[in-house]
């Protein structure tokens, strides 16, 4: 039973950005991916999915769209007598402290953990986006004896998307953890969930406070592989790393295989998000649409190829979308073309416009752009 | 508790008989409508919409499916502390207890409930309709008129309006004359089935009616028409919009196939008039690059792999590659395997249609339905359901 035992925390501070325009006034848990979603709704429902009902969220900066996405957690079903969704927001607005590492946030924030009963903690990020279950980590984690855990993958280093390294020995004990500007040479990266026992987060906490260090895993953690049994557990579904614009735009398209979609979206559980009452996808009398993912309330009179189009766009007659991810209540006017471009929330594209990106680096739109 | 302006009861209990095999295990307001919702939903997002908090809900005949579906009322905001919704089945007393007779006793054996609110107003109304209204209007029209009863009513085409209690009203849309399904009709202003009463004056009707062992206690037929015997203010509040009563096969299809105009007489996309439906948490729809879709609407979670034209999707549908399904409508979940024709078809979800099989006529007949969860392998095991 994961419900007594682990708690959920989503790790938001310096979350890697280089997310560019995606983020100029969201944090990246929140940049809208594969539809419908936030990336954080991935996270938070792998956690709920496997039995986690008390997670806690540790917010940095930029989080208004994070307050009003999570709202009280009842979309993740975390809106209940006996489970909850906890926002850890800064305590300090002094700029200098905001700067601080994850460490003195999460001492800041330690009365949370140290009133929590869970054995566990679970830690996340958000711009890693799968559908894993937890409970077997957990497992795995107790068959070890392990003091850490982390989930690791297996990784081609062609694949956009910034990640840590990790080498692992034949019993399957982390050796060697870098950055990823590291030249370690390992074909497994680290996914960024960690398990651990919650009294020894508390420990590492404080003692690698007092030590004048400032994260959790680059310091805590990786200055005492050899001091902590940290073990590594290989996760082997579909795992995308969303940090880069880059990496943004190739697991979107990612979303366009058939198996992929599936894999993601349904395997083992459903992804939740913040439900909106949009009502179905209209396609009208000119719709021509192929190998795409479509959400619900959108109106698509024109042409969408090989796209991502969000809740609530409208594509009226004559457009032609290919390659592009059209966020949220998107218009594109009459006979326009888009071409490997990213529009965000709200962004019009009045007719006869012709917008090109290249397949390296699409065309961005701010939110509420009219072109 | 506080006190309530005006309480809704939905009557929901209907057994939907003429749906055949859709309400084989489900009562007719759960019965699955375009794309996304259960025809519940309208009416309950009705009261939403027109600041309702105060809903009670009558099922009786296969609660099973529409209670889990309806839960605390969340999805249309009425989760309440004060008011909210309640699901009222019939229940047992000390002396007995018995299944609602009919419309009017549902109320009857309820009106502890409505009691507890002590509202002005009691709006009645049914789960087996498909429209937007607004009923605050309506209760202004109410009060300004002065009615003690008023009806929603609604001009149909003369050729139809037998299928309808008509109402006869003066000019001043005051009602005269109630006649129920006449065969020669007089009048084509049809009673929607929705009434505003003043609760004193209902509650008063109901006891009567009650004692009356002759009665089949039905609003339409007995409580109605004493009440306009007696002379009570009653009024039309005429209604112009979209309205529909799916309770056949033919009638369920045709109001799904309404939404697929370009501008379709039933406006769901109404930023002001959303109709809240529980969410299935379903991805984005994946449209395979073989397949083409025309002039259909489809919801969250399908995919699909085969042609589209003119029919309604719901969540989670699959079709396969080189299949083509034409002024059809699909359920949740169902899959259309590979190379399957569809030609005015209602399938059920969860239903499973094997690769290859064809249903219905691309040029004529009427529409066939295939129920809940079935799996057809070939379609003369099929029985076609003649229009009615």
């Amino acid at each position: 039973m994961m419900k007594n035992k682990v708690m959920g925390l989503i790790n938001l501070i310096h979350e890697p950005d280089e997310l560019e325009g995606l983020t100029a006034n969201r944090c990246p848990a929140t940049v809208p991916f594969g539809g419908r979603y936030r990336l954080i709704d991935f996270v938070l429902s792998n956690m709920v999915n496997s039995g986690i009902s008390r997670v806690a969220v540790l917010a940095h900066t930029k989080y208004r769209s994070l307050m009003d996405h999570l709202g009280s957690g009842k979309h993740w079903d975390l809106h209940n007598r006996q489970s909850g969704l906890f926002i850890l927001p800064p305590t300090s607005d002094d700029a200098q402290d905001l700067r601080r590492g994850d460490l003195y946030h999460m001492f800041q924030n330690r009365d949370y953990l140290t009133r929590s009963h869970h054995e566990y903690v679970v830690l996340a990020r958000s711009h890693v986006i799968c559908n894993i279950d937890l409970e077997p980590v957990v497992a795995f984690h107790e068959q070890q004896q392990a003091d850490i855990t982390v989930v690791c993958k297996k990784h081609s280093p062609s694949l956009p998307g910034k990640s840590r390294k990790v080498q692992l020995n034949s019993a399957g004990r982390v050796v060697a953890m870098q950055d990823h500007y590291g030249r370690l040479n390992t074909d497994l990266m680290s996914t960024e969930i960690y398990v651990m026992r919650r009294e020894l987060l508390l420990e590492l906490v404080e003692s690698s406070l007092a030590q004048g260090q400032e994260h959790l895993v680059r310091h805590a953690i990786m200055t005492r592989l050899d001091q902590l049994n940290v073990y590594g557990y290989i996760y082997d579904g579909y795992l995308g790393m969303v940090n880069t614009l880059e990496s943004y735009y190739y697991n979107s398209m990612q979303l366009l295989r058939a198996d992929v979609w599936k894999e993601l979206f349904f395997r083992p559980g459903p992804i939740y998000t913040k439900v909106k009452d949009e009502p179905p996808a209209r396609y009208l009398e000119g719709a021509k649409v192929s190998g795409s993912i479509v959400a619900n309330g959108c109106v698509i009179e024109g042409t969408v190829i090989n796209s991502v189009i969000f809740r609530g766009v409208h594509v009226r007659k004559g457009a032609i979308i290919r390659n592009s991810i059209i966020m949220q209540n998107g218009v594109v006017g009459e006979n326009s073309m888009l071409d490997y471009a990213i529009l965000d929330k709200d962004v019009v594209i009045e007719q006869g416009r012709d917008i090109r990106g290249a397949a390296g680096s699409p065309f961005v739109a701010g939110k509420r752009k009219i072109i | 508790m506080g006190r309530k302006e005006m309480v809704a009861m939905l009557l929901a209990g209907g057994e939907g008989k003429r749906l055949g095999v859709l309400t084989k295990d489900l009562a007719k307001p759960a019965v699955y409508f375009g794309g996304k919702y259960r025809i519940i939903d309208f009416t309950l997002s009705n009261c939403a919409h027109s600041g309702i908090d105060t809903v009670g809900v009558l099922t009786q005949y296969q609660p099973l499916d529409l209670n889990r579906y309806l839960g605390i009322g969340s999805p249309w905001g009425l989760d309440r502390r004060d008011g909210g919704m309640a699901i009222l089945p019939p229940f047992v007393k000390q002396k007995g207890g018995a299944w609602y007779k009919g419309t009017a006793n549902a109320i009857y054996q309820n009106m502890g409930f409505i009691d507890r609110y002590d509202p002005e107003y009691v709006l009645v109304i049914s789960g087996d309709h498909i429209y937007q209204m607004d009923y605050e209007k309506m209760l202004d029209h109410h009060k300004k008129t002065g009615a003690e009863v008023t009806i929603a009513g609604i001009e149909v085409p003369w050729k139809e309006a037998s299928r309808f209690g008509v109402m006869h009203c003066d000019d001043e849309d005051r009602i005269t004359a109630f006649e129920e399904k006449p065969k020669v009709p007089t009048s084509n202003t049809a009673s929607m089935g929705i009434y505003i009463f003043s609760w004193h004056v209902l509650q008063r009707y109901l006891i009567r009616d009650e004692a009356n062992r002759h009665s089949s206690n039905d609003f339409g037929k007995d409580i109605l028409p004493a009440m306009l015997k007696d002379g009570l203010n009653m009024f039309v509040y005429p209604f112009k919009g979209y309205w529909k009563d799916v309770g056949t096969i033919e009638s369920l299809w045709e109001a799904n196939m309404d939404l697929l105009d370009d501008h379709p007489a039933l406006d769901l996309t109404d930023p002001e008039w959303r109709i809240y439906s529980v969410s299935p948490n379903r991805p984005a729809q994946y449209i395979a690059p073989s397949s083409r879709i025309v002039s259909s609407i489809v919801n969250e979670g399908c995919l699909i792999e085969g042609d589209v034209h003119r029919s309604v999707l719901f969540y989670g549908v699959q079709t396969g590659i080189d299949s083509y399904v034409r002024e059809s409508v699909v359920m949740p979940n169902a899959r259309i395997g590979r190379g399957v024709r569809l030609y005015r078809t209602i399938v059920g979800d969860g239903a499973v249609i094997a690769d290859g099989v064809t249903i219905g006529h691309p040029e004529h007949g009427g529409v066939t339905v295939v129920g809940s969860d079935e799996f057809i392998a070939s379609y003369k095991t099929l029985l076609e359901v003649e229009p009615s």
